[in-house]
C-alpha cells in the first residue's frame, strides 16, 4: 500500500512575484547559514536563509526584468546572475556588501540559461545564448574574453538555444558543450576547435529544459510536448536516443538530476513536480502542491545526505521545499 | 447511302447540294449517321478521299452550310476526325466560321462537353485555324469577364463558356501564351471580380476555377493564385480540361479512330498541390521497460493515483461566464477557452439565471471574437446564442433584430443574427427538429468567401419536401394522419422576430445598404423571411404577417441578383403553405391575383432555373389552394 505523497517541509511566501530559478546554496561547514537564491520576475533576487525561512537580503540589479538564472561562483558570497535586461551580473556578497561587482551585456532577448564551469582557480567559463540567432558564445571569467563562438551551420534550422550545458569529460581534458534548440534538437560542441561533434534530434517541439549525467554519460531532457526523452552519449562522442517517458500532462519547464546521480525532479506546466529514479526512469512520486505552472526545480547541495532539500518555485509565487528520499 | 469512288474528276456540287438540303430539312441524323463514319473510315488513310470529304462540304451552299456543319461536329468521334472531315471550311466559308466560332460557344449552349473538346480542338489543329482559335479565345474571355453576363446569364451557359476557356487554354501553346499575356490577365482579373461578388455559391466556383487555370498558365513560375473552396465533380471535370494534352493527329496513319477519345479519357491525374504534412522527425525507438523492478534502485514510489490530465473547470455561474468571456482578464485563456466550450449547455441548464441576464448575455456573444484558437469557434458559439434566444426570447429577439439594422457590425455579424433567429424559430416551432438538423461540422481552417448558406440549403429541402408532401395531400380527398401536435411554442413570439426584421429595409445605413451594395444580405434576409414565415403556420399572427410579406415580396420583385429573387420565391412559397386558406382568400385576394400574374412572367422569362422552378411551384400551390376551396361545399 503505497503511501500519499509526502508535503513540503516548509514554504517560502514574500517574493510577490512569478519565481523563475532557484540555487541552493548549502554546502559550508557547520556556521554558515545554509541560503537559497531565487530571482523573481519583477527583478528582485532574494537570499533566503534556510533556517528561518526569512529573506535575509534582497537585491535589485536587473532594472526590475525578470531573472531567471542564478548561480553561485564556488563560495556563496560570489553570485551570478542573469536577466531579460540582456545582462549577466557578478554579484559580490561577502560580509554584508550587494553591489555589482561586473556585468555582461549578451544581447540576448530570450530566456536561454548560462551555463558555468568551473576550469581552474577563480578562471571559469560561461556558455550564453549570444546576440545572433542561433549562435552560442563561450566567454571565460572573470576576464570576460571570448573563447569561441559556436555556430550552427547555414540552413541548419535550429532556431534559439534553450538551455546549455558546460562539461569537461574527464579532468583536465577539452570542454564540450550540450545545447538544446528551439527545433527540439540536441548538439554536443567541442568548444576549443567550434566544431558540433554530435547532434540528435530529441523533441518535436523545443527543449526546455535538460540535465545531463556525466558520469553514466546520459541525459534526460523535456520539452512543452508530453513526452521526456533520455539519450546517451557513447565513446564515439556521438549521442543516441536511450528510451523515452510519456507523461500524464504535456509541458517541462525544468529538469534537475540530483548530486547523487539517484533521482531526478521535473518541474511540470501542471502544476506538478514529479521525481523519477534516474536508474530506469521509475516514477516515485507526483508533489502536487502548486496551484500555477512550476517553473524551476533545484537539489540541495548539503554535505549530510539526510538534510538533502529539493526546491520547486512556481508561478504562484511560492517556493515549495521538500525533504524526499533524503535517507539513502 | 454509300458511295462508291467513280473517276477522280467528278464533281461533287450536287452531292453537296442534296446533302445540304437533307440536313437543311433535320435529317441530321439518318444521313449523318451513316455518313460521317463511312467518310471516317475513308479519309483515315486517303488523301484524295480527305480532299473530296473537303470538297463535298464546301460546296454545301450558304443557307445549309451551318445544318452540315453543325451535323459534322456533333457527330465527329474526334478533333482530328473532325480536321480530317472539315479541313478548312471554316477559314474559306464564312458562315461555317460563324457557326464553329460565334454561334456555337457563345450563342448555343447546349453541346456537352464532347462537341466542346472537339471544336476547339479541331480549330487548334492548323496553323490557319489557330488564328481562330485565338480569336475565340478572346472572345470567351469578354463574356466571360463581362459584370452583365455574370449576372443576366444563366448558370448552365456560364458552366458551357467556362468549360469552352479551359479547354482553349489547354491547346494553347507558349509563345502564344507570352502573346497575348496582358489580356488574359486583365480579363482575368475583371471576371474574377465579377464572379466573386455573385450571390451564387455555384457561380463564385466557377469564376474561382478559371481564375486559378488562367492564372497557372500565365505565370508559370512565381506565385499562382490560389482558391479554397469545396471541390465537387463538375469542379473536377472542369479542372480535368486544363491538363488534357492536345492530341496531334494530322497525319491520317492513325491506328484508330478513337485516339484523341483515348486521350481524352486517360487524363493525366491532376498534379494538385498539395501542401503534404511536413515528415514527422524519424520516430525514436522506444524502449517500453517500465515493467522491470529495479533490484538496486531502493526507492519506494509514493501513492500517484491522483496524478491525472489536468482539466481547466469553466465557472458554473452564467455570471461568471459574462464575466470571463467579456475578458476582464485577458490573461486566462485556458478558462476562457473552457467557458465558450462549457456555454451553451449552462444556458440550457440554468433557464432562470439565464432570464436574469439574457440580453447582457446575447450582446457578449454576438461580439464575441476568437481569442484563441478553438475547433468548432463560431459553431459553439452559435448554438450559445441559440440556446439564450430559446431561453428567453422575447427581449433577446428585440435586441437581435434591432442590432441587425444597427450600425456597427460587420455582414457576416448580421448573417449570424438571421441565422440564429432561424435556428431558434426552428427549435421552438417543433423541439424534435434540434437533433435531427445536421449543421456544419469542424470548422474549416481556410479563407471561405462567404461560406455557404448551409442552413438556408437545409431548409429549402425540408420546404421542398413539404411542398411536395403538401401538393399531393391536397389531392387526395381524405386528410391523412396529421403528425404528432405538440404546443408551438414559437406562436406568442413569432411576431417579435419577423415584424422587426420586415420593416426596416429601405431605409440605408452607411454601413449597410441592404438594397444596393450588400444584396448578399438582402438576400439572406429573404430567406430567412420565408423560413420564418413557413414556421409560422398555426400560429396567431400568420395572416398579419403573410400581410407584411406579400408587400414585401411585391415591392422586391424584380430585383436584380437571382439569389434575392429565389428568396421571395421562397416566401411567397412559405405563405401559401402556412396561411390559413380561407383567410388567404378572403383578405388579399386582389394581391394574390397580381402575384399569380408575376408568377407567371416568372415561370417563362426568367434566366435562372431555379427561379423559374420555383415559380412553377407556387402557380401549382395556388392551383391546388383553388381546388381545395372549390371541393369544399361552401
Amino acid at each position: 500500500m503505497a503511501l500519499p505523497p509526502p508535503d513540503p517541509q516548509f514554504v517560502l511566501r514574500g517574493t510577490s512575484a512569478a519565481v523563475h530559478t532557484l540555487h541552493f546554496s548549502c554546502g559550508g561547514p557547520e556556521p554558515d547559514i545554509p541560503l537559497l537564491f531565487s530571482g523573481s520576475e519583477n527583478g528582485f533576487i532574494h537570499v533566503w536563509n534556510l533556517k528561518t525561512h526569512r529573506v535575509d537580503t534582497t537585491l535589485d540589479g536587473h532594472g526590475r526584468k525578470s531573472v531567471y538564472c542564478v548561480e553561485t561562483m564556488g563560495a556563496k558570497d560570489r553570485l551570478l546572475s542573469q536577466g531579460r535586461d540582456q545582462r549577466i551580473c557578478l554579484w559580490d556578497l561577502a560580509e554584508g556588501r550587494t553591489s555589482v561587482t561586473d556585468s555582461v551585456f549578451t544581447e540576448h532577448v530570450g530566456f536561454c540559461r548560462c551555463s558555468l564551469l568551473k576550469v581552474a582557480q577563480g578562471r571559469w567559463l560561461m556558455a550564453m545564448a549570444a546576440r545572433s540567432l542561433e549562435e552560442v558564445q563561450i566567454l571565460e571569467l572573470p576576464s570576460k574574453t571570448s573563447v569561441c563562438t559556436l555556430k550552427p551551420e547555414v540552413g541548419a534550422k535550429l532556431g534559439m538555444p534553450m538551455c546549455l550545458k558546460l562539461w569537461q569529460p574527464s579532468c583536465g581534458s577539452q570542454p564540450v558543450l550540450l545545447a538544446g534548440y528551439e527545433d527540439g534538437s540536441v548538439v554536443l560542441w567541442n568548444v576549443s576547435m567550434g566544431k558540433a561533434l554530435s547532434q540528435l534530434i530529441c523533441h518535436q517541439e523545443p527543449v526546455m529544459s535538460f540535465d545531463f549525467d556525466s558520469e553514466k554519460a546520459k541525459g534526460i531532457s523535456g520539452s512543452s510536448e508530453k513526452v521526456l526523452s533520455i539519450w546517451s552519449l557513447n565513446e564515439q562522442q556521438n549521442l543516441q536516443v536511450y528510451k523515452t517517458h510519456e507523461l500524464v500532462n504535456a509541458g517541462i519547464s525544468d529538469i534537475t538530476i540530483r548530486p547523487d546521480k539517484k533521482i531526478l525532479a521535473t518541474a511540470g506546466w501542471d502544476h506538478r513536480i514529479r521525481i523519477f529514479g534516474w536508474k530506469k526512469l521509475k516514477p516515485l512520486a507526483v508533489l502536487d502542491y502548486h496551484t500555477a505552472s512550476v517553473h524551476c526545480v533545484s537539489f540541495s547541495d548539503h554535505s549530510d545526505p539526510r538534510d538533502r532539500l529539493l526546491a520547486a518555485g512556481s508561478k504562484d509565487q511560492r517556493i515549495s521545499v521538500w525533504s524526499i528520499y533524503a535517507q539513502t | 447511302i454509300c458511295f462508291i469512288p467513280g473517276g477522280v474528276d467528278c464533281s461533287i456540287s450536287f452531292v453537296s447540294h442534296v446533302l445540304g438540303k437533307v440536313c437543311a430539312h433535320g435529317r441530321q441524323k439518318e444521313i449523318l449517321g451513316v455518313l460521317v463514319p463511312c467518310l471516317t473510315d475513308l479519309t483515315k488513310s486517303d488523301c484524295i478521299w480527305q480532299r473530296i470529304c473537303w470538297q463535298l462540304v464546301e460546296r454545301v451552299p450558304d443557307r445549309w452550310m451551318e445544318a452540315v456543319v453543325l451535323g459534322f461536329v456533333q457527330r465527329a468521334s474526334g478533333a482530328d476526325v473532325l480536321s480530317r472531315l472539315l479541313g478548312s471550311v471554316v477559314v474559306k466559308s464564312k458562315k461555317a466560321e460563324f457557326v464553329v466560332t460565334r454561334k456555337m460557344l457563345l450563342l448555343q449552349y447546349g453541346h456537352t462537353t464532347a462537341v466542346l473538346q472537339n471544336l476547339l480542338g479541331y480549330l487548334s489543329l492548323d496553323s490557319l485555324r489557330r488564328t481562330l482559335l485565338l480569336r475565340v479565345l478572346q472572345e470567351l474571355l469578354e463574356t466571360w469577364s463581362s459584370s452583365s453576363a455574370v449576372k443576366h446569364s444563366p448558370a448552365e451557359q456560364q458552366l458551357y463558356i467556362s468549360k469552352a476557356i479551359l479547354i482553349c487554354l489547354s491547346h494553347l501553346k507558349e509563345p502564344e501564351i507570352e502573346n497575348c499575356r496582358q489580356e488574359l490577365l486583365t480579363s482575368m482579373m475583371e471576371g474574377v471580380k465579377c464572379h466573386l461578388d455573385s450571390s451564387l455559391p455555384q457561380l463564385r466556383r466557377l469564376g474561382m476555377v478559371v481564375a486559378e487555370s488562367i492564372s497557372l498558365k500565365i505565370n508559370t513560375e512565381g506565385p499562382v493564385l490560389k482558391f479554397e473552396y469545396e471541390e465537387d465533380d463538375e469542379i473536377r471535370e472542369l479542372k480535368s480540361f486544363l491538363m488534357h494534352t492536345p492530341s496531334f493527329c494530322a497525319v491520317p496513319s492513325l491506328p484508330d479512330d478513337d485516339r484523341s477519345e483515348k486521350t481524352g479519357a486517360a487524363l493525366p491525374l491532376v498534379p494538385e498541390s498539395d501542401e503534404e504534412s511536413y515528415t514527422a522527425a524519424p520516430m525514436m525507438p522506444k524502449e517500453e521497460s517500465h515493467t522491470e523492478l529495479d533490484s538496486d534502485d531502493d526507492f519506494i514510489p509514493y501513492d500517484m493515483s491522483e496524478d491525472k490530465e489536468l482539466k481547466i473547470k469553466a465557472p458554473v455561474y452564467i455570471r461568471d461566464c459574462i464575466e470571463v468571456l467579456t475578458g476582464s482578464r485577458s490573461e486566462d485563456v485556458d478558462k476562457w477557452e473552457a467557458t465558450v466550450k462549457a456555454i451553451e449547455s449552462l444556458v440550457r441548464k440554468n433557464p432562470a439565471a439565464t432570464r436574469e441576464v439574457s440580453v447582457e448575455l446575447a450582446k457578449t456573444l454576438l461580439l464575441l471574437e476568437e481569442k484563441t484558437y478553438i475547433e468548432g469557434f463560431v459553431e459553439l458559439r452559435q448554438r450559445a446564442q441559440v440556446a439564450v434566444l430559446t431561453t428567453d426570447p422575447i427581449p433577446v429577439a428585440k435586441y437581435l433584430t434591432s442590432q441587425f439594422y444597427s450600425l456597427n457590425y460587420s455582414l457576416r455579424q448580421r448573417m449570424d443574427i438571421l441565422d440564429v433567429l432561424v435556428l431558434a424559430a426552428q427549435e421552438l416551432s417543433c423541439p424534435k427538429f434540434h437533433g435531427k438538423n445536421k449543421h456544419s461540422g469542424a470548422q474549416k481552417p481556410c479563407i471561405q468567401l462567404l461560406p455557404g448558406s448551409d442552413s438556408s440549403k437545409d431548409w429549402r429541402r425540408i420546404v421542398d419536401e413539404r411542398i411536395k408532401s403538401k401538393t399531393r395531400r391536397f389531392d387526395m380527398v381524405q386528410s391523412h394522419a396529421e403528425l404528432a401536435s405538440r404546443p408551438n411554442e414559437f406562436n406568442s413570439v413569432a411576431g417579435y422576430f419577423f415584424f422587426p426584421l420586415i420593416q426596416h429595409f429601405d431605409r440605408p445605413l452607411t454601413t449597410f445598404d441592404p438594397l444596393g451594395e450588400d444584396h448578399l444580405v438582402l438576400g439572406r434576409l429573404v430567406h430567412t423571411l420565408a423560413i420564418l414565415m413557413y414556421l409560422a403556420v398555426n400560429t396567431v399572427a400568420v395572416t398579419a404577417m403573410g400581410k407584411e410579406l406579400l408587400e414585401f415580396v411585391w415591392a422586391l420583385r424584380f430585383h436584380t441578383d437571382s439569389y434575392v429573387r429565389q428568396g421571395l420565391l421562397s416566401c411567397v412559397s412559405s405563405l401559401l403553405l402556412s396561411v390559413p386558406t380561407e383567410r388567404i382568400l378572403a383578405d388579399m385576394t386582389e394581391e394574390l391575383l397580381e402575384t399569380q400574374s408575376w408568377l407567371g412572367d416568372v415561370m417563362e422569362k426568367d434566366p435562372d432555373g431555379d427561379c423559374r422552378r420555383l415559380a412553377l411551384q407556387n402557380l401549382l400551390l395556388m392551383e391546388n389552394l383553388k381546388k381545395k376551396l372549390e371541393a369544399v361545399p361552401s
